[in-house]
């Protein structure tokens, strides 16, 4: 019982030791802002993020990344969707902001999906106990690339909701805007023909000497 | 079986110490920071943050200043609150959906200030769904091999695949539907203007001509 569980424990102890990190975030960034999120990452280990500009204006936003010597590892303006990979070169604080401020009315939802690493608390993998070679491996093996695709099919799925939900966003807008629009375009000419008709009418009775509208000297 | 517990609580002991490592931002005491979570129906989300308050005697961040609450607000896609409550400075937070859509959870802090206030870093972790599930546990409670935790990391995965397949279509429905609305809008209100313009013409001549009868022009 005892032989099994440490090497178990030993190699759980491992991945904690490992940075732990996976954030997946959507949040609403107001015209004329700036958000910032930061992490303390540890050399050798890499990470990546992904964002994507999901509902809001021209659908662009800026981003900036900073490693904890101030050096900018990215800066890219006006952009809709990226992802950036790379790897820990300093120990430290890393920094990265979007930014909102070209925008004066338009408030942007941003989607962003920052991993380090890979995550120990929710990873299984790592070399394990052998307990039987040969047939055991390859099923593992085969387990792990399931898994491996699974995790981009969950991937792809999220970008095709967020895809769907602009374009929903846009849709309910438009409808929104139609009947607005429609409304007034409709009252409008209400307003007009019975401007038009009153203008008219103002034309003719003035002119008109002794009319009955006499003024007033 | 005595050192099996033993090392899981040291397990345990280890991993409560390590799990401060994530994404961070900051936030002033009276502000409110919202996050916005489409998920399908019947998901667990789990929820984990720690609040540090800035100490200006040492320009750092002072972790778990008692006092310093954060209540956290969770509205689902019908602007019902599923979850309201105060938690201390570090806290976790489960909620599971009962409706697809978007929910929104709302972070802030209990500060008695009017505005402003000092600065506030919140450490913040969202787990949906499969990313949820802590497999650690599992294995240590259930005393399941690597390769049955695996394969039941798969199912997880495979279930909330097929629950957010059905998001889709019901997403996709709402979509339909507004389209469908809007062209329905357009149309009637098309054939509303088209209408008003012939009456307000008619009226118009109608209404002229009888003006200019009475004042003798005609």
């Amino acid at each position: 019982m005892l032989g099994l569980s440490l090497p178990t424990f030993l190699i759980s102890i491992i991945f904690l030791l490992k940075q732990i990190g996976a954030s997946e975030l959507t949040f609403e960034l107001p015209d004329n802002a700036k958000e910032c999120f930061h992490e303390k990452l540890k050399v050798g280990s890499k990470f990546t993020l992904e964002y994507q500009v999901v509902t809001g204006g021209n659908y662009d936003v800026d981003l900036e990344l900073k490693s904890p010597s101030e050096k900018i590892l990215y800066k890219e303006t006006k952009k809709q969707y990226d992802q950036i990979e790379k790897t820990v070169e300093e120990d430290g604080v890393y920094v990265f902001c979007f930014s909102n401020e070209f925008s004066t009315i338009t408030h942007k939802v941003i989607y962003i999906d920052w991993k380090v690493d890979g995550d120990p608390e929710h990873e299984i993998s790592g070399p394990g106990p052998k307990v039987a070679a040969g047939a055991l491996t390859m099923i593992e093996s085969n387990v792990a690339r399931i898994h491996e695709n699974l995790e981009q099919a969950i991937d792809y799925q999220t970008h095709h909701r967020l895809r769907e939900a602009t374009g929903r966003a846009r849709a309910e807008d438009l409808r929104e805007r139609v009947q607005i629009w429609s409304l007034g375009q409709f009252i409008l000419i209400i307003i007009v023909a019975i401007g038009t008709v009153l203008l008219l009418r103002s034309f003719f009775t003035d002119r008109r000497t002794g009319s009955s509208m006499a003024w007033n000297r | 079986m005595g050192n099996q517990s033993f090392l899981f609580i040291v397990f345990i002991v280890i991993q409560l110490i390590l799990t401060t490592h994530s994404l961070y931002f900051h936030i002033r005491e009276t502000e409110r920071k919202c996050f916005i979570e489409e998920i399908p129906d019947q998901t667990l989300v789990i929820g984990k943050y720690k609040v540090e308050l800035f100490d200006a005697a040492t320009n750092t961040y002072l972790p778990s200043t008692p006092g310093i609450g954060m209540h956290v607000e969770v509205k689902d896609p019908e602007e019902k609150i599923v979850l309201s409550k105060l938690y201390t400075s570090e806290g976790r937070f489960t909620f599971t959906s009962h409706t697809p859509g978007e929910h929104v959870i709302c972070l802030y802090s209990n500060s008695t200030a009017w505005f402003g206030g000092q600065q506030l870093r919140v450490h913040l972790d969202i787990d949906i769904g499969e990313h949820a599930v802590d497999y650690q546990q599992i294995s240590a409670k259930e005393k399941l091999t690597e390769l049955q935790l695996r394969v039941r990391q798969l199912l997880d995965q495979v279930e909330q695949i097929s629950k957010e397949q059905s998001y889709q279509r019901y997403r996709e429905e709402r979509f339909r539907a507004t389209s469908e609305s809007t062209n329905q809008r357009v149309l009637w209100w098309s054939i509303a203007q088209l209408l008003i313009l012939v009456i307000a013409g008619f009226w118009q001549m109608r209404h002229l001509k009888g003006f200019f009868e009475a004042k003798k022009l005609v």
